[in-house]
Formats: structure tokens, sequence, C-alpha cells
């Protein structure tokens, strides 16, 4: 059986921490070109040259990219054949988080209980952490940071089946005119659909990870990406000043679900969609 | 691109007025970081009669929450902080003087006729864009409150500071009047 020492999960971890503060994916930051290319508020225009010479300063000179380098969530599939040694596996993503937020000059902003006393933990741990076991001998990580500015104006919503395709639209566009411009977009928008309440809302997670470029390989999922971009876009919300371009992408994905139930979850994504992905 | 308008510290009245919703501008000069618990410490301290650890006459008030600073630099990433929660000090300390506030996000109405009696303007710096912003600062030094840490209330030299005025002091909104020309949508109609 092949091993793998906690020690490497650490190191890489922290590593993985720093990578996603600095470097915006090409993705996104090409989204963001595009978007400038065809955004028609000339005040939109000034905003995303601002953030996207914000983007190319962050990753040429190693700073965070944005100043909330945000709550570490960390997607993790281990292969079944896969042996871990050395320590506690969930400690030692733990330590790499506090190490790559600590030398990476990251900010500190999780506290360890979130209402009669919430003190700083001072290393940004612990983080969010999602483990799935699959076949194979590989650990695959995701390291996806999430800021709060964004994360604050996502919701979940419980519609019934007879709410159908169009209260789907409709639920969306209820958490996203209520967002507006707080959630510093361009934004991109994950939706989850389906599960049940907690399962749709890690879908609009996951769905986060998923390229901009992609679409759902499900041609009637992949049609409402699309069509939900075109209504959010046409919103006026723009780049946090008004103007064309409210949104990147929509990511939709979806799960098994029960009979009387439609839950639909929106986690909504500042232009700061920080990645990094490692297999090890 | 329309031309940014460059504006220098003490910002006074009269350059306030000047200012337009949406007009585009680069700041240089001194601006003063503070936030949440600096605010609360200075109208608790205003409360009791006491005088402020700064003056703020024509000043220009920054809603930031820094990274910490790499070895060698005068500040981490500093964007804007959302500015709804200095919301319930913010008339208090306009009254103070201060005439200029740079954060993101909407403001209430009460800080809205208090910019009015004022004529003070609200300025947004684009929120995300913190590596940006952080190389227009040229040197951060600590005022008061230095128990604060990165919420300490300090002096920041700015060259060419970019940032968007979205309140003016005549109460113009630009949250509102930059959405409208694009605003093509009707819940009713999906
Ligand atoms: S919402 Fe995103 S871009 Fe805006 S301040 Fe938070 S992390 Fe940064």
């Amino acid at each position: 059986m092949r091993e793998l020492d906690v020690k490497v999960i650490t190191e890489n971890v922290a590593e993985m921490c720093k990578e996603a503060a600095y470097y915006l994916p090409e993705d996104v930051y090409n989204g963001l070109k595009r978007g400038r290319e065809t955004e028609k508020s000339e005040v939109g225009k000034i905003v995303l040259d601002q953030i996207i010479k914000n983007a190319e300063i962050a990753k040429a000179e190693d700073r965070p990219y944005c100043q909330d380098t945000g709550m570490t969530i960390v997607f993790v599939k281990l292969g079944q054949d896969l042996h871990i040694v050395g320590g506690d596996f969930t400690q030692a993503i733990n330590d790499g988080i506090a190490k790559g937020y600590t030398e990476g000059y990251l900010r500190k902003s999780v506290v360890g209980e979130p209402l009669f006393n919430r003190v700083n933990t001072k290393n940004n741990t612990p983080g969010v952490i999602y483990t799935e076991i699959v076949p194979g001998d590989k650990l695959e990580i995701t390291i996806a940071p999430k800021g709060f500015g964004s994360e604050n104006k996502s919701g979940v919503k419980m519609l019934v089946p007879a709410d159908g395709v169009k209260g789907v639209k409709k639920a969306v566009m209820e958490i996203i005119l209520h967002a507006s411009m707080n959630p510093c977009p361009p934004m991109v928008v994950g939706v989850g659909i389906g599960g049940t309440m907690d399962r749709a809302a890690l879908l609009s997670k996951k769905a986060l990870t998923r390229s901009i470029d992609e679409r759902n390989p499900m041609p009637e999922y992949a049609k409402l990406e699309e069509e939900l971009l075109e209504l959010i876009n046409s919103t006026g919300i723009g780049p946090q000043l008004g103007g064309t371009t409210s949104a990147l992408a929509v990511n939709v994905e979806w799960g098994p679900t029960h009979i009387a139930g439609l839950p639909v979850a929106v986690t909504i994504c500042c232009h700061a969609m920080r990645h990094s992905h490692r297999i090890l | 691109m329309a031309e940014s308008i460059r504006i220098t510290t003490p910002f006074t009245e009269e350059m306030s007025r000047k200012l337009k919703a949406g007009d585009s501008v680069l700041i240089t000069g001194t601006i003063i970081s503070a936030r949440d618990a600096a605010h609360k410490a200075m109208t608790e301290a205003l409360a009791r009669g006491e005088k402020l650890p700064v003056d703020w006459t024509n000043q220009i008030v920054y809603y930031l929450g820094p990274t910490p600073a790499k070895p060698g630099d005068p500040i981490g990433s500093c964007g804007p902080t959302t500015s709804g929660r200095m919301d319930a000090y913010t008339p208090t300390m306009l009254d103070q003087g201060i005439k200029g506030m740079v954060g993101k996000g909407s403001r209430t109405p009460e800080v809205v006729e208090a910019m009015k009696r004022n004529g003070a303007t609200y300025f947004a710096a684009v929120g995300g864009a913190a590596a940006l912003i952080a190389k227009s600062v040229k040197s951060y030094t600590v005022l008061a409150y230095p128990e604060l840490g990165p919420e300490a209330v300090a002096a920041l030299e700015v060259v060419d500071f970019p940032a968007i005025v979205v309140i003016d002091c005549e109460g113009n909104n630009f949250y509102e009047i930059g959405q409208k020309p694009y605003r093509n949508f009707d819940m009713s109609k999906i």
C-alpha cells in the first residue's frame, strides 16, 4: 500500500494557501479581460481595469490579491488505497493552513467560537475541510479560500417541486438582487440544486471549483447556467458601480433529492475567485 | 476612458463641493485609517467630553483592513472594508471636520444627511483591488490606539490612490445612478 507522510500534506497545504492568495486562476483573469472588452459603463471599465491590474501586481509580486484572504475551505479526495502515516490527517491540514497564512503574510480572519466569545485563533485555523473517499492511491487537495464580503450574501431556499425551473431562477435572482454591489462584483455564482439543505449548499461551493469556462455536462443545466448569467448581467449591478459585467459565470451542480423537495443554494463568490489544486 | 481628477490633502469643503457622483479621482497626500473599533473608541471619548487624539479637520478617512506587511513594505494588501459598519458613528465623526471617506458599499440616510450638512464626499475604492491600492501607499504611521493593531488610527502617505466618488455632498448616489442605464431586469418576466 502506498504511504504518504502527514508532513508532505502540511508542506503542500501551506504552499497552496499562499498560491491561492497571490495568483488569480487563468480562467478568471481571462474572464475579467473579456468582461472589460464588452463592458458598456465608463466607470465600469475603470473598475475592471483596476481589478485586472490588481491581479497582475499580486501575481508579479507575490502579494495577497485581496486583504480578506478568507476562511480556508479544503476539498479532499482521499484514495482508499493510500495509507496516511506519521500523524493526524486533519491536524496536518490545519498545520498547513497555519503555516501558509503565517509565512505568506496572509490575514488571519477566523474566530474560534461564533457567538459569545469571538476570539481570533491567530493562524486562520481551523479550515472547513470536506473529505471524500475515492478509489485509487492518490490524495487530491483543492484549497478555496472564501472571503466573507461575498459569503455573507450567499443563501439557501427550500423550494417545492412545483416551483420548477422558473422557481429556481427566481430564487437565485432574489439572492443576487439582495447581494447587489456588496460582494465585490464581477461575481462568480455557484448554484447547488437538489440533495438536502446542507447538500445543496455544499454543491454550490463545489460548483465554484469548476473552471468558469466549463459548462455543466448535462445540456439542460448548461442552458440554465447561460440563462442565469444573462439574467444576472441584466440587473445593472455591473462591476460594483453599475454596468453590464455583474457576473463572469454561473456554475450549477445538481444532486438527487427527495420526492417532496427542491433545495436551491447559491454561493456568491467575488472576483477574488481563488483556488489552488494539487494531486499528491 | 474619462480622465481622473487629481486631488490633494488637506481636503477642504470647497474641493469636496466640486466633485460629482461618478467622478474618478487620484488622491495624493495623507489619509487616515480608522475602522470599527477606532470609531467606537473615538465616539466614546467625545461622549465623555474628551479631545480626540487626531484633528480630523479637512481629513480623508479610509476604512481599511490590511494583510500584514511583508518585511520592507510599509503596508500589506489594503483594500477597502464595508463602510456600513461605521455608519452608526459617522455623523458624529463628520461633525468633527472629516470631509472625505473612502470605503465600499452603501451608507445610511443619516450618513448622507450629515454629509450634506458638512459638505463631505464619500468615495469607493475598488473592492478587492488590494494589491493595486497597496502600491499607492508610501508610508504608514500609527497615530493613536496602537493597541488595536491593524485597526489602529494611522496616517497613510499616498500617491495617486485610486477612488471613485459614490455619494457627493449633494447626496447624489452613484450606486443608484450607475446601475440604472444598464438595468433591464424584471422578476415578473421570469
Ligand atoms: S468580497 Fe472578495 S474581493 Fe471583496 S473584500 Fe471580500 S474577499 Fe475581497
